[in-house]
């Protein structure tokens, strides 16, 4: 308990409470109920069966019908709770249901047949892990192919999007050149295009260049990312230029002075945009689709998405496979964002 | 290089986030590029470092706007270029056949006009709140704290997930009798269909983008408070500043260049605010929540008879604005980074 | 980095081995799902495969979006798989392969499907690109229990639409559901009630003349139904444009009497009701010209680009016949197209009596169908009516426009459409 008390109560700097401590720790309340809220709940459902995940109001533990073996019958029957005339309640099987009325059967008396309305029973339901909808997807499809593919496509196009929105961002932020806020001004008013939009005069230049149904055409139209390349060079604007003036002075090559001082100290948006670029690429949907069309080629999500049908989509596979999805990004972010922390937190300079 | 090896010191080791075999790679790499550098001058490593960039952003994301652009002035209803009409500007004629621009029922197309105005509010309100939650978020991550990675993670997760996803658990929680409801009926209030009152509709559609995207900018501002030099903080300390102020005159300032980033990109995305909307609420109820990307995408792909020419013409008019906006922040920014500088 | 390259390597060894073991002809069907039938076709192809160890069938299992969206630039670009599960059969008939130089018997095969091959081809043509995987027939599923529980008798053969909606009010109102009447949103869906009422949908000269008496009619009664309550109104008013928007959870959770929707929910609604309560498919209710709901349905055809259009015909040709279409349809819970099967009757493998009842009453409602209803499906301007109808009455019931204005705009939306696509 004094563990607990410690870790709630303690603060910065040490000394009394501030306002602003109380409001920090409002803050994360609120967002562990609000923000966590729903995904433990996405989690729990991805283990419902669609009967429990269609319902009204939704439960929040998956909940099956309790089922008991009873002698004389050859499958086990549903459990009913009954409401009896004198108000006491019994657990009976149910055996069927004939119109308005269910025939059920106690458990310790399989002979007798009790008849009983059905607004009557209530049924008698217990926890249980509908495990069916993460087994069944993964036998029907060849899963470890998508999965290999995905790897495939996330870490090609984060190493590129790295290397090359780094190189176009030292470019934009420490060089003065003529047009620079032109190319700025181009690479963001692009951003403004949503992908959608130009799907179609997008999939004519794959097209042309040979890059239909192979993973690269998947790879490549995303590597150039206006986001890093903004983000990037917004946060290299905030290394001072006197470390790179010294370096050249040390007769440093610009190379040089691009990776091994502007990139190290760039590491907490080089971690960003890694985090950023894993889960655009493993999550990335729409592109993937109009690119690949054979499954030997498809990624985790596209193969996923063959539950989205015309008239019904199987939602309770969606939400297993979403969550199966997720949890390697998840794990990726965890390890990743130990690497945001501060970069030039004691250079000395000011 | 006595600089290079002392922050190389400091700064977090990136042997891990980049491989060795990588740094091998980028180490190799210094001869030819010094070879460059000597043919080109120091005034040309500008260019040279922006080529791989540039050529990849040009096949893949200038040259499909410029085929877009030229869709705009066609009309008909084949996919490929060569089999369409060209009408010149007659889709934006018909975009801007209006009677009152506030009034989209007096438009030609006025559901296009609806989603102009849905659109503008949505982005008001919806980036503002966004970027002060995102602020607030990483002011508060960024103390010191126990399982500051848990913390992190629970305002990133969501961002993990699809559009689609997104949009669906909020539908459960907010449907007739969805999770929202059974517990106000459990407190004894009446219910509300919360997608089926047009206010109630928009707040929650600005409501699950900014719980889908927090995390997103959160990050990008976390990584920015974080490149603010420590002993800033410690003189602001011994000086005996208040916190108020030392956020005023220290924090906010530093943190600029990031919240800019912030700032554009939610601006940005709230434009084109499609998926968790679309699944949300559906544009609905009516047209309340018709939102421009939506018009765009029912327009040109949705509808059985595609009309690529009027949804790219669409998509143009809606760029043509964005970059306006985006240009004019970039100049105020740049004007206050070069005062800032002196 | 060394890891990666192994599983590069990895990935490169598995392409190369799988192309290895191709020396049949590879044959591959781009299909989408809504419930189990792909499980279904793998078995069939499975079986098909042992025969016909000279063909290698795959299936690319894909979303109705990569349908909806991709194929069509696909195609265009004179690409696609060979053979295709497609929904828009007629807008798309041009890049559909011809099969009757191909096929063995074109001649049972044009007999089994006859009546829906004009669904495929361009009008005129008497092409044979495919066959219907599955009808589907829009029509009223009823909760039975609830009527039971109301002492209402569920209409009959021969109900109005005044007469269903009265009974779904009173059953509502007695046994304290919310909803009386549900209906999809959806242009398909409400064009069958349309018809029944008299509209005529295609004018003389062939160019549609959607409002008229009888499609006033209706929506009318849409309008009217909920202002007075009978329909809720977050299903048409709750989405904007053409978006559909069901009322599936609503009717399995029994918040609904009646829910006008059609034969393709049966699956999953035997699925997801189980033993909660009994419900059934209705028949068609009327209006003073017809009884009738609105047919569909998906195709499975060949398409123009294959490269082996002689392999591609032996595989349609095996999946068409009776015996599969049969077996197809039992396992699927589909309605078949195939006249042959369709008349001796099928033995839907189901447990659930439920779901017998409503598809034999959704069987014979395809067979009852009104022939403009029937004409729709194979009408060049369906999709721009359907589209029109419902992104405009939904205004109405949201309370954005009023009906004499959003008739004006259907109209006006209509005349666009098809001013566009002639171009």
């Amino acid at each position: 308990m004094s563990a607990v008390s410690t870790f709630l109560l303690r603060r910065r700097g040490g000394k009394g409470w501030h306002w602003t401590d109380v409001l920090a720790y409002v803050w994360l309340g609120l967002g562990l109920f609000l923000m966590f809220g729903p995904i433990l709940w996405l989690a729990l459902s991805s283990f419902k069966t669609p009967a429990n995940l269609s319902e009204f109001p939704p439960t929040f533990l998956p909940l099956d019908t309790r089922m008991a073996a009873v002698s004389g019958y050859e499958k086990p029957l549903p459990l009913y709770r009954v409401k009896q005339d004198d108000g006491s309640e019994r657990v009976l099987a149910q055996v069927r249901r004939v119109g308005l009325t269910a025939q059920l059967v106690d458990p310790a008396d399989p002979q007798t047949i009790i008849r009983v309305p059905i607004d009557k029973r209530i049924p008698e339901r217990e926890v249980r892990l509908a495990t069916g909808n993460y087994t069944e997807p993964l036998q029907q499809f060849n899963f470890l192919r998508y999965f290999q593919n995905s790897i495939f496509v996330t870490v090609m196009a984060t190493i590129i999007t790295l290397i090359v929105n780094s190189m176009a961002a030292f470019a934009l932020s420490k060089y003065e050149f003529k047009g620079r806020t032109a190319v700025l001004g181009i690479i963001l008013a692009t951003l403004m295009v949503p992908l959608s939009v130009i799907v179609v005069p997008l999939y004519l230049v794959v097209n042309e260049l040979q890059l239909f149904d192979t993973l690269w055409g998947v790879i490549l139209p995303t590597v150039a990312t206006p986001t890093g390349v903004f983000l990037l060079r917004q946060y290299m604007l905030t290394i001072p230029d006197e470390l790179i003036d010294a370096a050249r002075m040390d007769k440093a090559s610009e190379w040089q002075i691009y990776w091994r001082i502007v990139l190290p100290l760039a590491a907490p948006a080089l971690a960003v945009l890694a985090i950023f670029s894993i889960m655009w690429r493993w999550n990335d949907f729409l592109w993937p689709l109009i690119v690949l069309s054979r499954k030997e080629q498809y990624t985790l999500q596209v193969g996923l998405n063959a539950f989205s049908g015309e008239l019904n989509v199987q939602w309770h596979y969606v939400l297993a496979m979403t969550v199966i999805s997720i949890l390697p990004v998840a794990a990726i972010f965890l390890f990743l964002q130990r690497y945001i922390t501060s970069g030039i937190a004691n250079t000395g300079l000011k | 290089m006595s600089i290079v090896s002392e922050t190389r010191g400091q700064a977090p080791s990136l042997s891990i986030v980049l491989a060795a075999p990588l740094r091998l790679v980028m180490g190799a790499l210094n001869a030819p590029m010094s070879f460059v550098q000597r043919r080109f001058g120091l005034g040309g490593m500008g260019a040279v470092f922006l080529a791989p960039n540039m050529l990849i952003f040009g096949v893949f994301v200038l040259i499909p706007v410029a085929i877009n652009l030229a869709y705009s002035f066609t009309g008909g209803m084949a996919i490929f270029f060569g089999e369409r009409h060209v009408v010149g500007f007659e889709q934006y004629r018909t975009l801007f056949a209006c009677g009152d621009y506030t009034q989209p029922a007096t438009c030609r197309e006025d559901a296009f006009w609806q989603s102009i105005h849905n659109t503008i509010f949505f982005v008001l309100v919806q980036v503002t709140v966004l970027v002060l939650a995102a602020l607030g978020t990483a002011l508060v991550l960024n103390r010191e704290m126990r399982s500051r990675g848990f913390w992190r993670a629970v305002f990133f997760f969501p961002v993990l997930l699809s559009p689609v996803v997104v949009g669906l658990i909020w539908k459960w929680i907010l449907q007739r009798d969805g999770l929202l409801n059974a517990v106000l009926v459990d407190y004894g209030f009446d219910r509300t269909l919360w997608l089926a009152e047009r206010n109630w509709a928009m707040f929650w559609a600005i409501f699950v983008s900014v719980w889908a995207h927090l995390g997103f900018y959160a990050l990008i501002l976390l990584a920015g408070l974080q490149a603010i030099p420590r002993d800033l903080y410690e003189a602001a300390m011994m000086d005996g500043t208040g916190r108020l102020r030392t956020f005023w005159r220290i924090t906010l300032p530093l943190l600029w260049p990031n919240l800019l980033v912030v700032i554009t990109l939610a601006l940005i995305r709230a434009v084109q605010i499609f998926d968790e909307a679309y699944v949300l609420t559906g544009g609905g109820p009516g047209t309340s929540t018709l939102f421009i990307t939506q018009y765009i995408y029912e327009t040109g792909f949705a509808h059985v008879l595609r009309n690529l020419g009027l949804a790219s013409a669409a998509s143009i008019l809606m760029g043509v604005v964005l970059v306006g906006l985006t240009l004019l922040q970039l100049m105020a920014s740049n004007r206050r980074n070069r005062e800032g500088n002196r | 980095m060394k890891g990666f390259k192994k599983l590069t390597l990895g990935a490169l060894a598995l392409t190369l081995s799988a192309s290895a073991s191709l020396a049949a002809t590879e044959v591959r069907i781009m299909w989408y799902s809504d419930g189990n039938e792909g499980e279904v076709l793998q078995d069939i192809v499975k079986r098909f495969e042992t025969q016909n160890p000279d063909i290698k069938v795959v299936i690319d299992n894909v979303a109705f979006g990569v349908i909806k969206d991709q194929l069509p630039v696909q195609l265009e670009a004179g690409r696609g798989p060979d053979i295709v599960r497609v929904v828009e059969l007629k807008s798309q008939a041009k890049h559909w392969l011809d099969l009757r130089a191909h096929l063995k018997d074109a001649a049972t095969f044009e007999k089994s499907f006859s009546s829906t091959l004009d669904w495929m081809r361009d009008d005129g043509s008497n092409a044979l690109p495919g066959f219907m995987t599955q009808l589907t027939i829009t029509g009223p599923l009823v909760n039975t229990t609830l009527f039971e529980q109301a002492g209402v008798p569920v209409p009959g053969d021969k109900a109005t639409w005044d007469e269903w909606a009265a009974a779904a009010r009173k059953v509502a109102q007695n046994q304290k559901v919310p909803i009386a009447l549900a209906f999809d949103r959806s242009g398909h869906r409400f064009m069958g009630p349309a018809i029944s009422m008299g509209a005529k949908v295609i004018g003389p000269d062939g160019k549609p003349a959607l409002v008229d008496e009888g499609f006033k009619a209706m929506a009318q009664r849409i309008a009217d139904w909920h202002k007075d309550g009978t329909m809720p109104r977050e299903i048409w008013g709750g989405v904007a444009g053409t978006t559909y928007k069901g009322a599936n959870d609503e009717f399995v959770n029994g918040q609904v009497a009646v829910y006008f929707s059609g034969s393709w929910q049966v699956a999953q609604f035997s699925q997801k009701i189980g033993d909660k309560f009994d419900w059934s498919a209705g028949s068609e209710p009327c209006g003073p010209a017809a009884c009738t709901g609105m047919p569909g349905g998906a195709g499975l055809v060949a398409v123009k680009y294959s490269q082996h259009p002689k392999e591609v015909a032996r595989v349609m040709e095996y999946l068409a016949s009776e015996p599969v279409v049969r077996e197809f349809s039992e396992r699927t819970l589909f309605l078949p197209a195939h006249q042959g099967v369709a008349a001796k009757g099928v033995d839907f493998k189901s447990k659930d009596p439920n779901v017998k009842k409503s598809l034999d009453t959704f069987l014979k409602a395809t067979q009852s169908a009104s022939p403009l209803a029937l004409k729709m499906q194979s009408y060049k301007w369906s999709g721009a009516i359907y589209a029109a109808a419902i992104s405009r009455l939904g205004q109405v019931v949201s309370g954005e426009a009023q009906l004499a204005d959003a008739y004006v705009r259907i109209e006006e939306d209509i005349k666009q459409k098809v001013a566009e696509a002639s171009r």
